[in-house]
């Protein structure tokens, strides 16, 4: 371990604590220290291992998968998801079309990858979080452009605004309850009004993101699972049609935005 | 049925058609997204009338049917069996302050929480407090009379009876907490020595 992984890896435990006491003082202070040096950075190396890594029965890496740049074009491919694919004939996010990659590529059995697709809390991260860490890099300062050109990609932006703003389950709770107005927070963590350019840019430019609370990355479909669960709704399956509605309303939303992920959050 | 009734039946008809069929597909895309998970099973995806009422983007001001609503809804709301409406603020400190309960990453064995804090400033001494909802420091200076235990009791059992489609949960109709709860954060709502009602200290 690099010294600068034992700092990383004390203060994980340490701001956590600190900062559900206090809003931004230790936090912000972690982030001025770190600078530009996001502990993801490790995520991100990790992520470029896997995508060259040789894997299942075919044993072939991912160098020739198509994220909608052609095969194999990483560099501005995040920023351009969620997209229309013809040769699968979905609109799919990133992490579908990972999936989709590694079945089609690899051989992979399309159980073993959806099987633990993000880490537990104090797990070590997951291949599928290394390999967002990494692309999601790979279009930083690129803007935010997912496909609007197709009919199934707006359907897609529709659809996500109807589940933004369909409420269910014993609390009432659609994504609209919190982030549905300007400058509310919950506790004290600020919201943001997602429905509108500015909020939305902010919220999806960041994502993917290293969790410090959780010394995890966390890809923007995660969220997308974490809300509803605090929605009290069922688990949301990754790679979903919902998932992928929903990161494709948000990013139009936030279109034209550079993106800036991994992000670093509490 | 009256000429009137007619007409009012057939807008409404005409009108709510295009929206449940709307509604229908976001729900067969979210059952088909997701999965049961511990204690928390695919029903939860079904609204009922009032959330698919509520569900509308953009327009949420255009709410032409909201007077029926309410007058049902007030309607429906269970008062307290025994005519008590407070109870104890120490217990209903812990009822606003816990989060918990009903997700699926919650033991459901534990009472649930009514989260007042995510939403509401209440303790002001508090600082970790939402603001999705107004502030309720300083609520019992509006006193204790039976218009305002009634008012209270209401807008904690089912908000919607005032304020249509609201973003405040059902903590009563929808089962979240007990009769005994509500008591209990009516009590730190309400109470003159809850802290929610004492001054910091200078
Ligand atoms: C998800 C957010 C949310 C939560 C959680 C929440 N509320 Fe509210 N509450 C609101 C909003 C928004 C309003 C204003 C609209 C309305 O009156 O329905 C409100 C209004 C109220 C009012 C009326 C305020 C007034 O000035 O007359 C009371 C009383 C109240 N809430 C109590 C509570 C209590 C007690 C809890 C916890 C058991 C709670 N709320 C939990 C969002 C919330």
């Amino acid at each position: 371990m690099t010294t600068r992984k034992v700092l990383i890896a004390a203060l994980a435990v340490v701001v956590p604590i600190a900062s559900a006491v206090a809003d931004g003082g230790v936090f912000d202070e972690y982030r001025e220290m770190m600078g530009d040096d996001n502990p993801a950075i490790f995520v991100i190396e990790e992520g470029e291992e896997f995508w060259l890594q040789e894997l299942g029965p075919k044993q072939v890496s991912l160098e020739t998968c198509d994220l909608g740049l052609g095969p194999g074009v990483v560099a501005g491919a995040y920023a351009q998801l969620p997209r229309y694919f013809a040769d699968t004939d979905q609109v799919m996010d990133l992490e579908s079309r990972l999936v989709h990659c590694m079945v089609e590529l690899q051989g992979r059995d399309p159980e073993d990858v959806h099987a633990k697709p993000y880490s537990l809390r104090g797990d070590m991260g997951t291949e599928i979080e290394a390999l967002a860490a990494w692309i999601a890099d790979q279009s930083s300062g690129v803007p935010i452009a997912p496909g609007q050109d197709q009919p199934q990609e707006r359907a897609m932006y529709d659809l996500g605004e109807q589940l933004f703003y369909y409420r269910a389950g014993p609390h009432d709770f659609s994504c609209a309850t919190c982030h549905g107005q300007d400058g509310a927070r919950i506790r004290l963590q600020a919201l943001g009004n997602l429905a509108k350019h500015e909020d939305a840019a902010s919220a999806y430019a960041s994502w993917p993101a290293y969790r410090i609370s959780e010394g995890v990355v966390r890809t923007m479909g995660w969220r997308m699972r974490d809300c509803f669960r605090q929605q009290r709704l069922p688990e949301l399956i990754m790679g979903s049609e919902a998932s992928v509605a929903l990161q494709m309303y948000l990013a139009v939303n936030a279109a034209g935005a550079p993106m800036s992920a991994p992000g670093l959050k509490r | 049925m009256t000429i009137m009734k007619i007409k009012w039946a057939g807008l409404l008809a005409v009108t709510l058609v295009p929206i449940m069929a709307v509604a229908d597909q976001t729900y067969d895309v979210l059952s088909q997204s997701m999965r049961a998970k511990n204690s928390v099973s695919m029903d939860r995806l079904t609204q009922d009338s009032l959330q698919a009422y509520c569900s509308k983007p953009r327009d949420e001001a255009n709410y032409s049917t909201a007077a029926a609503i309410r007058e049902s809804r007030l309607a429906a709301i269970a008062m307290p069996a025994d005519g008590v409406f407070v109870g104890d603020w120490r217990q209903g400190h812990d009822v606003a302050n816990n989060g918990r309960g009903l997700q699926y990453s919650d033991d459901p064995s534990q009472p649930n929480g009514g989260n007042c804090y995510a939403c509401h400033q209440l303790d002001p001494r508090e600082v970790a407090y939402g603001t999705i909802g107004p502030s309720l420091t300083n609520y019992g200076a509006r006193g204790q009379s039976d218009v305002m235990l009634r008012y209270t009791w209401t807008k904690i059992w089912d908000t919607h009876a005032y304020n249509v489609c609201s973003h405040m949960p059902r903590f009563g109709a929808q089962g979240i907490l007990t009769e005994q709860q509500i008591k209990d954060v009516m009590a730190y709502l309400m109470d003159p020595d809850s802290p929610v009602n004492r001054p910091v200290e200078e």
